[in-house]
């Protein structure tokens, strides 16, 4: 566990995480989600969790970034908040 | 003052920053649970919510100075016999702690499939309301609002 990467990337992530909550554009917020996605990603193979990591970076930053682009594109891609 | 407020920061920030931005990030999840009006971003934010709590428990397993729990080339676990210890001595302390990421494997997928439950149940809902706003569904659920 080196700790100068993990404060940058914990950082990052908050970042990441309000920034795809505040955009107005959907496609935008799914793309800044699959942003976070990766960062965590990171986050657990710096901490160790290789499994972890691999199975997020397949699933959860894949799948749900896909699954959710298909969502906006066969729905509306605007959002008011 | 100014002692007390670094020593603060030394104690308790620093060594247990992984902690303190999971308590952020669930609250940014739950913040948007509750108050988004869109229904993507309130399934973001519950996304948001679930790699907080993953994040929680993977950072139980850490330990300083440790690497991931494969063991290398050549290391191989004997049991060592009481006094007569043989071969090299693995400790534990070298190991992340791989309970707490077998347990959270099953909870990215669980947390996927929720999602797509979830993005598949908004695609239905914006078929028969044509908006995926919240007051605008709940409006036309009233009676007397527009079909």
């Amino acid at each position: 566990m080196i700790w100068q990467f993990d404060i940058i990337i914990l950082i990052l992530m908050v970042v990441a995480a309000i920034i795809s909550l505040r955009v107005k554009d959907l496609l935008g917020a799914t793309m800044v989600f699959g942003i976070y996605s990766f960062l965590i990603c990171l986050l657990w193979a710096e901490m160790g969790a290789v499994d972890v990591a691999f199975t997020e970076a397949a699933v959860g930053a894949g799948v749900s970034t896909v699954i959710m682009t298909a969502t906006v594109f066969s729905t509306t891609r605007r959002s008011r908040d | 003052m100014e002692l007390l407020a670094a020593g603060f920061i030394e104690d308790n920030i620093v060594p247990k920053f992984n902690y303190w931005i999971y308590v952020i990030l669930m609250m940014i999840g739950l913040y948007a649970m509750i108050t988004k009006n869109n229904l993507i971003k309130k399934l973001i934010g519950m996304a948001v919510f679930q790699t907080a709590i993953i994040l929680f428990y993977v950072s139980i397993g850490v330990k300083e100075e440790s690497g991931i729990p494969i063991l290398g080339h050549g290391q191989h676990h004997e049991i060592v016999e009481e006094g007569k210890p043989s071969g090299e001595v693995i400790t534990k302390d070298e190991f992340a702690n791989p309970l707490p990421h077998v347990l959270m494997l099953t909870a990215i997928v669980v947390g996927v499939s929720t999602l797509g439950l979830a993005l598949a149940i908004s695609q239905r809902i914006h078929g028969s309301f044509g908006t995926l706003e919240e007051d605008e569904i709940l409006d036309q659920l009233r009676p007397g609002g527009h079909d």
